[in-house]
């Protein structure tokens, strides 16, 4: 198996502070790769650096040739200001960003692509509707339609579970299966153990320094997890600057 | 009769034709930036800016009088600076826009007073704060034209990147790298609107007729597209019943155009169709479903 990410000593972080502190290893092509970790462990900021959001402190991420469109991120939902006036279209539209650019028409092609996406993830009827009209899970099957639309090898969803019910769960984890069979890459942040378990052959559990890095069930073990609570999450003002030094790419 | 108080006025004026042509000209213009800067929470950055672009025509009238285009210049480029200046200060510090631009816009204005005080009397600092729409002539005209034409062009290409960066700007970031230069292209877009609006309505009133349309669409439309139409139509009603009022009770036509769209925005804020107060006061039964 050859590697679609490779991370060489990562540091991202804020303010000089890590977040993700001395990253090693590689995301192999096709993974579906669960990462899991506390509140703070650094899961969102890793995903920001993937995605080219957030610059590395230190280290870096190698791409394998990956071009941004190769990409498609799926931001946590608090992150969307719901009381703009755009309805569900225009918004499972934008998917199609890297064909029509910032200027380029939708023609019908594009349009029969946003129906398809939109019927895929269950919001037949719902176009014209306001996003502010749309509850939380119906939310995230509209931006699990966006991802569809992008057509990318490497899919990153930054906690696309959190606050859902049962049912959207099973329907949107039918379609990461769908990408995983079509030998996509698929990273997920998420919280909820029995479902990595059940449906994640890989998992990287995080906090703030990786913990554990491998097959799910020899990752989820009763002392990672505890380990990885344990990990302090405050930021130390007063914090030296860290003594392992910077590995030559 | 309805011919004397509708149409008349500007039939047998070539100053209210004018003006009219100018008032309709700035809704095209400033409506839809209007309706942008609600969208981004950034209503009264217009205020801030307007502020910030006194400096700059004053400066233009020290050096060269009452001339439009030198105070047109001089404001175009103290609004540029100060649009630039904030929005680099706000993306690469922890302050936000409104804080950095509150800082630059306090300064601008005293400079802006202190200059004119230098040179001018208080009649021409009113003209400034509150200029004179029936003084439009036709250079004047042609800069305001100009500005809507150039405004309407430049907000339609960056017209994606705007509206994704309000809604999701994570996934914008991950998609294309056009919000920083589209943000900063659309801060131009409001100095230049206001620099139009300045002409005639004063860098105090500029800003009326830029946010009073816009605060009115929301009551109106729940898509942005028809936000902007609204905002556009109430800006011109605005521009002409302002003028006819002006013009049939001897008021001053920019407080006058403002006031009309205070008015448009009072009766929207009881009647309009989505988050209008009547709605609260008629008991309506709920839906099925």
């Amino acid at each position: 198996m050859t590697a679609a990410l490779q991370f060489h000593n990562l540091t991202l972080g804020y303010d000089r502070h890590p977040a993700v502190h001395h990253l090693d290893g590689a995301v192999e092509r096709g993974a579906l790769l669960a990462v899991i970790g506390p509140n703070g462990a650094g899961k969102s900021t890793l995903f920001k650096g993937i995605v080219g959001v957030l610059k590395p402190l230190a280290g870096q991420i190698d791409l394998h040739g990956l071009r941004p469109q190769d990409i498609a991120y799926l931001p946590q939902a608090a992150e969307i200001d719901r009381s703009f006036p755009i309805n569900v279209y225009d918004m499972v539209a934008m998917g199609l960003w890297h064909r029509t650019g910032l200027f380029g028409g939708v023609d019908r092609a594009a349009r029969e692509k946003i129906e398809h996406a939109i019927a895929a993830v269950g919001l037949n009827g719902f176009e014209d509707r306001p996003i502010s009209t749309l509850s939380g899970g119906q939310l995230q099957r509209m931006l699990f339609a966006r991802l569809l639309l992008q057509d990318a090898r490497v899919i990153v969803l930054d906690e696309p579970f959190n606050a859902i019910d049962a049912k959207t769960v099973a329907d949107l984890l039918d379609l990461v299966r769908r990408w995983h069979s079509e030998k996509r890459t698929v990273l997920a942040a998420l919280h909820d153990i029995q479902l990595v378990k059940a449906n994640f052959p890989m998992t990287l559990l995080l906090a703030r320094e990786p913990v554990a890095w491998g097959p799910t069930a020899e990752v989820l073990t009763p002392e990672n997890l505890l380990t990885a609570r344990r990990m302090c999450e405050a930021f130390h003002e007063d914090a030296a600057a860290c003594a392992v030094p910077p590995v030559a790419a | 009769m309805l011919y004397d108080l509708l149409i008349a006025p500007f039939h047998e004026f070539e100053f209210m034709r004018r003006a009219l042509a100018g008032t309709f000209a700035l809704a095209f213009g400033a409506g839809p930036i209007g309706v942008f800067l609600m969208l981004r929470r950034m209503s009264l950055i217009g205020d801030a800016m307007a502020h910030a672009i006194l400096p700059g025509a004053a400066i233009g009238y020290l050096l060269a009088g009452l001339n439009l285009f030198a105070m047109a210049g001089g404001g175009l480029i103290a609004g540029f600076v100060i649009a630039v200046g904030a929005g680099l200060i706000a993306r690469s510090t922890e302050l936000k826009e409104d804080a950095s631009l509150a800082a630059f816009f306090l300064i601008s204005l005293a400079l802006g007073v202190t200059i004119i005080s230098v040179k001018g009397t208080s009649v021409d600092l009113l003209h400034f704060l509150f200029g004179s729409v029936l003084a439009v002539d036709d250079p004047a005209l042609l800069l305001i034209v100009s500005i809507t034409t150039v405004s309407s062009i430049v907000l339609a290409l960056i017209w994606r990147p705007l509206v994704l960066e309000c809604v999701d700007p994570g996934f914008l970031r991950s998609v294309s790298r056009a919000g920083g230069p589209a943000h900063i292209a659309f801060l131009a877009l409001v100095v230049m609107n206001l620099v139009g609006g300045f002409q005639a309505l004063g860098t105090l009133l500029a800003v009326g007729i830029m946010m009073l349309p816009a605060v009115i669409s929301r009551f109106w439309a729940r898509d942005i597209t028809r936000m902007i139409v609204v905002a556009v139509g109430a800006a011109a009603v605005s521009g002409y019943a302002g003028l006819l009022v002006s013009f049939h009770a001897s008021l001053p036509s920019g407080p006058a155009v403002i006031l009309v769209a205070g008015v448009l925005y009072a009766l929207s804020v009881i009647f309009g169709p989505f988050g209008g107060l009547i709605w609260l006061a008629i008991p309506q039964r709920h839906l099925e479903a």
